[in-house]
């Protein structure tokens, strides 16, 4: 019916030549995009990935909602649109977590979290999560330093035959008083040079009901009140401009970035505290760019940069309360450059070098100004010899910090040396379906301006938060070219990982500034993650996506060995808001222009303190969201085409059955709630 | 067919592994036995636990003589009606007549309640309260919330609130100094430590002195920095703490001599000449028994002493109250209380604030009774008599 064009996204040239590499694919109609399934070519160990299809028919919101389908993917909500979200890897905490934005970090020096909310879904082509590194050794030495990775990348720029341009217009609406249009315009200017430009707005109220409820034992109502969630707007532009060029021997792109938001913060409603006033606004701009040249067959290297700087202001107007106008701008600069050798033919050396600069500007009283100066060298090598593969990297990491206060005390200087081991091995001759993994990683982060410099909060002495992390797993996937069954995979990992001077708040004494940071925390994950997936056709036009996946963690808090009594004793209770169980289960129907989507997310029961007492347990909580769209596009309506080239529809209800749940106490969740939205491509 | 049936397998174990909701019951009370019965005039002790900002989760335990048991979390069990129970952060307690105060900071709201059986009378809605103090037929509630002073730097003032007991209604306020703590009074006056907390660098250095019949700031005494807490002894002395800078300048105790004329301010030192920290201090008898947990920014340390202090003789008696070693368990003690009738001494541990804190009694020569498990950030005992 349709001419079947296959675009293989992965990036660069594959680095080895393997034999027969067959990845899986899934048409989306006449849309000239496809799903690859299944490892990248050059990558030892797969990653979770979602794009395509699957991310389409997902509807995220947010980056941070997309994350959810993932496995070992804790998200700490505080609800609405423009609440905080955190993202936790395999319980290692937030800061660990490393975010690349078309393959070059988003940083936040001061505090070490990146607002996942600031980038449009409509732009971005692919989501992908790692367990401890990219595993491929061609990229720069800063993506050796995190302990995970999520990997966002933009909407490269495709054009059909005959065509220079796509101008797509999304309009998306619902409840909250939701408002979001988006434009995304891209130019074929000639062979080798396209562009795209995306501008979005975001508004909206930010108003939801949410209900608390509890009962006496005897099963009869206690209380049970129901109100409108306050503080909760949100007002947000963002323009994104890019440039993809590509060479004889090479690509270059570059990337400019700018977003600008007003949002309330939504309190924690307590007795008697139903409204806040607080705000935030924030300003990031960046532009970065990267290139890519293969000098011969066996030399190419990268160079890439970015200059970042973000301005932010939190305000907290309540009479009633500190008042706090707080401002703080950071700036960053960043240069990588990384080269690969191929010393003999499955044999890869790979050397880079980063240097990054931050500082940090704000109005606080006794602020000390630190700027960070960060030296990376990575080597990496990478090996293959018939159905084994490895690959070893190791990491130098030099800093520096500087105050302008003179007699301020500031972190000593740090050098240090980690390295990270993956290997991948097929046990059945000629055939790739199954395969076996491991890998190993020693890592750090360093702590954050806010850890230790913030005034009568932080805490010069800090050393960095080590983990380290171990995983053993397989992955079977088979695909068939006739049949319902077109594609099934099964991953199953176990992890163990250790937290060692985990940097946590500790009280220090009454008065405003009650806590410190101290590297005191230690804790033991043992994990078990699994992923199955599978992919049907039938009768032409059905087709089914099946996906669920299923973590199990036992994170166990091992700070203080002398608080360990067996019912509410620290150690060895699970930490904070780690889930024993959780997971996920998505299916994707389509019958031609149709297609209808569920998601059902579960996070299991988890306390909110190390004491797993009855006080500190929380619910289970899980969500169940169902979605709808139409796509008219010539395929289904040929006359179409004079007026545009495709027309999509989309209904969604999400948290269907109305549950009325926090992810952090006292920060109540949406219940159920609409979307509605119309995207239009000309 | 074999691969559904897999999958089936498969569902079928996630879905008994996993576990769904159920209705949230208000929370429990729950009762353990510690220690040995008393026959006396003290009855009991309830002690508020303040929780920790945001978690909604200050709590009241009580302790019971006459039958040995310590519960905890009273209040929701007495008020189940009552929306998101007690409240945020808990920050003073105190016994009127046969009525329970409860300040709750971050609730904004003062509870009231039957002292005998923790229901809720009622609720004085004050922002920012801190403490509270009585006299006559009112309460007297220290906030921080009064009016914002517009110029280059932000300033707002705290103020005393005047509450009638009777109707809890509001019926005065006067203006004091800048992020006002705790109170004490005495021969109609009510002396108000002034802390400048939200001030770092230009912390207050005053205890303000307020006319209860005019409801009007007649003076202020400049002690030092950062004050925090006012005792008033029988001998007409006012025994004030400091928390000091966190830099430079010490946390330090302090007493006052004739505050309502002459107010000759001395500071009480060791005897090798070192300041006292008083995190914490209850006065007995003529004993000042004090805690001292005291941070330094300079040293990044956390120092921790205890002292029992003799108000007539201005001198320090003892610095070690607990002799049996027990000491060395407590990580953050946060509060330390007296029973007025056999002299027991209670200290509360708050460990790291977000975990349940613990609560140790001692016996008068110090050596350790019982202990026992408590809710979030244990702080503020009252006594209560037959």
């Amino acid at each position: 019916m349709k001419a079947l064009k296959l675009l293989i996204m992965a990036f660069g040239v594959p680095l080895l030549t393997l034999a027969q590499e067959r990845d899986s694919v899934v048409m989306n109609s006449d849309m000239h995009e496809v799903t690859v399934y299944g490892r990248q070519r050059d990558e030892i160990v797969p990653s979770q990935r979602l794009s395509g299809v699957r991310l389409e028919s997902l509807r995220s919101q947010s980056v941070a909602d997309a994350l959810r389908y993932f496995s070992g993917v804790q998200i700490k909500d505080y609800g609405g649109v423009g609440g905080l979200k955190t993202v936790d890897v395999r319980s290692m905490g937030t800061n660990h977590m490393g975010v690349f934005y078309d393959g070059i970090q988003l940083g936040n020096a001061q505090n070490g979290l990146v607002d996942l909310g600031r980038f449009s879904m409509e732009n971005i082509e692919e989501i992908a999560l790692y367990n401890g590194q990219k595993a491929q050794i061609f990229q720069p030495a800063r993506d050796f330093g995190t302990s995970g990775s999520v990997y966002i990348r933009t909407r490269r720029p495709r054009f059909e035959e005959g065509r220079n341009y796509n101008l797509r217009v999304v309009l998306k609406g619902g409840s909250f008083g939701l408002i979001s249009p988006t434009v995304v315009w891209e130019q074929r200017w000639n062979r080798r040079i396209s562009t795209s430009l995306s501008a979005d707005y975001t508004g909206a109220d930010g108003k939801y009901r949410f209900r608390y409820r509890r009962v006496l034992p005897s099963g009869t109502v206690a209380w049970d009140t129901t109100a409108v969630r306050q503080n909760g707007d949100l007002r947000s532009f963002r323009i994104e401009g890019a440039v993809f060029g590509n060479t004889d021997d090479g690509t270059w792109n570059a990337k400019v970035y700018y977003y600008d938001s007003n949002r309330g913060i939504p309190g924690a409603i307590v007795n008697n505290v139903w409204r806040f006033a607080q705000r935030q606004w924030d300003r990031n701009f960046f532009a970065q760019g990267s290139w890519t040249k293969h000098v011969s067959e066996r030399y190419k290297f990268q160079l890439s940069g970015k200059y970042a700087h973000d301005w932010m202001r939190y305000l907290n107007p309540d009479e009633t309360t500190m008042l706090i106008d707080n401002r703080f701008r950071q700036d960053e600069l960043y240069l990588s450059t990384a080269h690969n050798i191929e010393l003999l033919p499955h044999w890869e050396l790979n050397v880079s070098a980063d240097y990054q600069y931050n500082a940090l500007d704000a109005n606080l009283v006794n602020f000390v100004h630190p700027s960070r100066h960060t030296l990376l060298v990575a080597f990496a090598t990478q090996y293959q010899w018939r159905r084994f593969r490895a690959m070893a990297s190791l990491l130098g990491t030099n800093v520096w910090d500087r105050t302008t206060v003179a007699q301020s005390r500031v972190r000593d200087a740090l050098s240090r040396w980690t390295p990270a081991v993956y290997i991948s091995y097929n046990p059945i001759r000629d055939n790739r379906d199954l395969s076996l993994r491991f890998f190993y990683k020693k890592i750090f982060r360093l702590p954050t301006f806010n850890d230790l410099y913030y005034t009568e909060v932080g805490n010069t002495s800090l050393k960095p938060e080590n983990t380290q992390q171990l995983d053993l797993g397989l992955i079977y996937q088979h695909d068939w070219m006739r049949g319902v069954f077109r594609h099934v995979e099964f991953k199953a990992d176990g992890y163990y990982n250790r937290v060692d001077n985990k940097i946590i708040a500790v009280p220090r004494g009454s008065g405003q500034y009650r806590w410190m940071m101290m590297n005191v925390g230690k804790v033991r994950i043992l994990g078990v993650e699994t992923t199955a997936q599978t992919v049907m056709r039938w009768c032409r036009d059905w087709s089914l996506v099946l996906c669920a996946n299923y973590t199990y963690q036992s994170a166990q808090d091992r700070t203080d060995p002398s608080d360990d009594d067996p019912y509410y004793g620290t150690y060895g209770g699970q930490i904070a808001y780690i889930p024993w169980h959780s997971g996920s289960a998505t299916g994707n129907l389509r019958w031609k222009g149709l297609s209808l989507n569920y998601a059902f997310v579960y996070v299991g029961e988890r306390y909110h303190a190390s004491s797993n007492i009855r006080e500190n347990y929380e619910q289970p909580w899980y969500t169940h969201d169902l979605s709808l769209g139409y796509t008219l596009d010539r395929g289904v309506c040929p006359g179409i085409g004079k007026w545009f080239r495709s027309m999509t529809f989309t209904l969604e209800c999400n948290n269907v059955f109305d549950q009325q749940y926090d992810v952090v106490p006292n920060y109540p969740m949406p219940g159920r709630n609409w979307r509605g939205s119309i995207r239009v491509e000309l | 067919m074999k691969k559904v049936r897999v999958w089936f397998i498969v569902c079928v174990i996630l879905v008994l592994m996993v576990s769904c909701r159920q209705e949230v019951i208000v929370w429990p009370t729950e009762s353990e036995s510690a220690g040995k019965i008393v026959q006396g005039p003290v009855t009991g002790f309830y002690l508020l636990n303040e929780g920790n900002m945001g978690s909604n989760k200050c709590t009241l335990d009580f302790y019971d003589y006459t039958s040995a048991t310590y519960t905890r979390n009273i209040y929701g069990n007495a008020n189940p009606d009552v929306v998101k129970e007690l409240g945020d952060v808990g920050n003073d307690l105190q016994v009127y007549g046969s009525r329970l105060w409860a300040v709750i900071n971050c609730s904004n709201k003062v509870e009231v309640m039957d002292a005998a059986t923790a229901r809720r009378i009622g609720q004085v809605e004050i922002p920012n309260c801190r403490y509270v103090a009585f006299d006559g037929p009112y309460a007297y509630i220290t906030s921080y919330a009064g009016p914002v002073q517009i110029d280059d730097n932000y300033k707002q003032l705290g103020y005393v609130a005047r509450v009638d007991t009777a109707t809890l209604q509001v019926t005065g306020t006067c203006l004091v100094g800048y992020q006002p703590d705790g109170i004490a009074i005495m021969d109609g006056y009510a002396y108000v430590c002034n802390s400048g907390g939200y001030m770092v660098n230009n912390y207050e250095r005053t205890v303000s002195v307020v006319n209860l019949s005019s409801m009007t700031e007649e003076r202020r005494i400049p002690v030092a920095v950062n004050l925090q807490y006012v005792v008033a002894d029988r001998f007409g002395q006012l025994w004030v703490s400091s928390r000091g800078d966190y830099y430079d300048m010490s946390a330090a105790l302090y007493w006052i001599d004739r505050p309502g004329s002459v107010a000759a301010v001395n500071e009480l030192r060791t005897p090798a000449g070192g300041h006292v920290a008083a995190s914490a201090m209850t006065l007995c008898g003529d004993s000042l028994y004090i805690v001292g947990s005291e941070f330094n920014y300079v040293t990044q340390e956390t120092t921790t002493t205890y002292g029992i202090v003799n108000v007539r003789t201005h001198s320090l008696v003892s610095t070690k109250f607990i002799t049996d070693g027990t000491d060395s368990r407590i990580r953050r003690p946060y509060s330390v209380a007296v029973n007025p009738e056999n002299g027991q001494i209670l200290v509360a541990d708050a460990r790291d604030y977000v975990n349940p804190g613990r609560l140790y009694c001692f016996s008068p020569e110090g050596v350790r009774l019982w202990d026992v498990r408590t809710g979030d950030i244990p702080a503020h005992f009252v006594f209560m008599r037959r």
